[in-house]
């Protein structure tokens, strides 16, 4: 076991250079990529990021604009969820610059990210069993004036109305999600990082959650959605970040996704 | 019967000191993750430092009842500062040993200073003697020690429960991590509630001071039974520490009363089939596999 491991650090060593001269073109891509001419709100620039030994990604760049949705699509394992985990200050062992409003953000710790305006969204929904639906609301501190209102989050989310006394974690799964969002959207959040808010759901929930996407987004707020339904992903985003073994390899419009759905679903493997 | 019921009032009375001290243990491992060893030498200090206070300065059960937790949220402060957030990022373990080896220098040195004959405390006036309710006698300290621990209880509830921090802290519970992300800077907490936690253990020494014999070892049983307290209750709930501190505090009671010879081990029976039936305890979540 530990040898195949080595074996595949020694190939990823070995290929280190030859992949980067790669991602400089896919780098240089995303800056020539369609929001060309708006400041982004947030850049994660040639961020690589560890797990131990093992090197999980490898110079992502990425970029996300006030009021735009991109979205990285790929594989279970391609390194999403760390790519969100390191823009949030939570995973530590990384190299590489994440800038917010064109401020790097360094060493920061996950607090301080959070005020700054970064609203993370994880892929259980980090809802508190003992804390009630309200609690679970109330609980992050107001960060910016564009915060939602107790009032405009109970009059987007009524079943959240109904069930604010409940614990949060008995609310249903799409329920949850809702709490989730509303809970960084409550905070004023700027950016949203959401893992997978699809997930398990209901298409009825999906399509609910694909509206409130759209909605913040036309707010001005900037979405990082980590998504492996490639169909929901084509009705809220503007771009996608195709991500394999830990590298942006591919970085697609709307349309230029729409056109290869089918090869992609199989690229994927869903 | 009336016999049964003097020794229920006994077991709330001491479930009471358990109850105090596992809700201090509680937190503290619920926002630090650190398993405070300490805890028992904690409630022996606060002990100690009552029996102190009445014999060079003479301060009575009063004034201990309000310094004493003073003293020992300085002394939580201190510890936490100095010795245990340095260790805070390592494995648990660490922590674990770092209150372990505190505890042995603890009673040694009470030891050194005072002893190991112990020190001596009395019943503080107006609290002696025994009431009569019906036909039974009742001690009138043991009725205070248990309505004195079960509104302090009520009270902690309510700040854990309707107040802001108490939010904070049930959070950071749950999960440190994602409550940092959140916005909430955990860090900022641990010290005080390490300090409240070690408040809390003091504070139960001082209430069990006139009932005990206060010497270096006090806390040493204490610990051990402190922990079957949380595991029974499930590590990390706080409302789980509160009623298995009591209800251990009623088995420990009856045992002694009718069956001396399995008293030692009553409790630890009951942790058994308790972790046999609810293996996280009564009041804890289940791990999510």
């Amino acid at each position: 076991m530990s040898e195949r491991m080595s074996e595949r650090m020694s190939e990823r060593m070995g290929e280190r250079t030859t992949e980067r001269s790669s991602t400089t073109t896919t780098t240089a891509d995303a800056n020539r990529g369609p929001d060309d001419g708006v400041p982004a709100l947030l850049s994660v620039t040639d961020l690589s990021a560890w797990y131990g030994e093992a090197r999980v990604l490898t110079d992502v760049s990425v970029t996300v604009a006030p009021g735009e949705v991109a979205t990285l699509v790929g594989r279970n394992g391609a390194g999403k969820t760390t790519l969100l985990r390191s823009v949030m200050g939570l995973h530590k062992q990384v190299k590489g610059t994440v800038s917010l409003d064109g401020s790097d953000l360094g060493r920061r710790s996950p607090d301080a990210r959070a005020r700054a305006g970064i609203g993370w969204v994880p892929d259980d929904r980090g809802i508190y069993a003992s804390l009630s639906v309200e609690e679970n609301l109330m609980l992050p501190p107001v960060v910016h004036d564009s915060a939602w209102s107790m009032e405009k989050v109970y009059d987007h989310f009524p079943v959240l109305a109904q069930r604010r006394d409940f614990p949060g974690t008995k609310l249903s799964g799409g329920e949850q999600q809702m709490l989730a969002m509303a809970r960084v959207l409550r905070m004023g959040s700027r950016l949203l990082l959401l893992d997978e808010p699809s997930e398990g759901l209901a298409p009825v929930i999906v399509q609910r959650i694909g509206e409130i996407i759209r909605e913040i987004k036309a707010q001005g707020v900037g979405v990082l959605l980590v998504e492996q339904n490639v169909a929901f992903a084509r009705s809220v985003a503007d771009r996608h970040y195709l991500l394999a073994q830990g590298k942006v390899v591919e970085h697609l419009s709307n349309d230029a996704l729409a056109a290869r759905e089918s090869e992609l679903l199989t690229h994927l493997g869903m | 019967m009336s016999e049964f019921i003097q020794y229920t009032l006994q077991g709330l009375a001491a479930g009471g000191f358990y109850a105090l001290s596992a809700l201090g243990l509680a937190v503290i491992f619920g926002v630090l993750g650190v398993v405070n060893f300490s805890h028992g030498a904690c409630y022996m200090l606060g002990a100690v430092i009552a029996a102190v206070l009445l014999a060079e300065l003479s301060l009575g059960f009063w004034v201990a009842l309000v310094v004493v937790p003073v003293i020992m949220f300085g002394f939580g402060v201190l510890m936490e500062r100095l010795l245990v957030q340095w260790l805070l990022a390592l494995d648990p373990l660490y922590n674990f040993l770092l209150t372990f080896g505190l505890t042995l220098i603890l009673v040694e040195a009470v030891k050194l200073r005072y002893g190991v004959s112990g020190l001596p405390y009395e019943i503080p006036a107006g609290l002696g003697g025994q009431v009569t309710v019906g036909s039974v006698n009742l001690s009138v300290y043991a009725i205070f020690a248990c309505v004195f621990s079960v509104v302090l209880c009520l009270a902690v509830g309510l700040l854990m429960t309707r107040t802001r921090i108490g939010m904070i802290v049930r959070a950071a519970t749950e999960d440190p991590g994602r409550t940092r992300a959140l916005g909430i800077n955990v860090g900022r907490w641990v010290t005080p509630v390490f300090g409240f936690g070690i408040a809390l253990a003091g504070l139960a020494g001082v209430l069990a001071a006139p009932t005990r014999a206060i010497t270096a070892e006090m806390g040493s049983n204490f610990i051990i039974i402190l922990f079957a307290v949380v595991v029974i209750g499930g590590l990390g709930s706080i409302l789980g520490a509160v009623v298995a501190g009591f209800l251990v505090g009623l088995v420990e009671a009856y045992g002694v009363a009718y069956a001396p010879a399995y008293a030692q081990i009553v409790i630890f029976v009951l942790m058994a089939a308790v972790i046999l039936v609810r293996p996280s305890g009564l009041f804890g979540r289940e791990e999510v596999a």
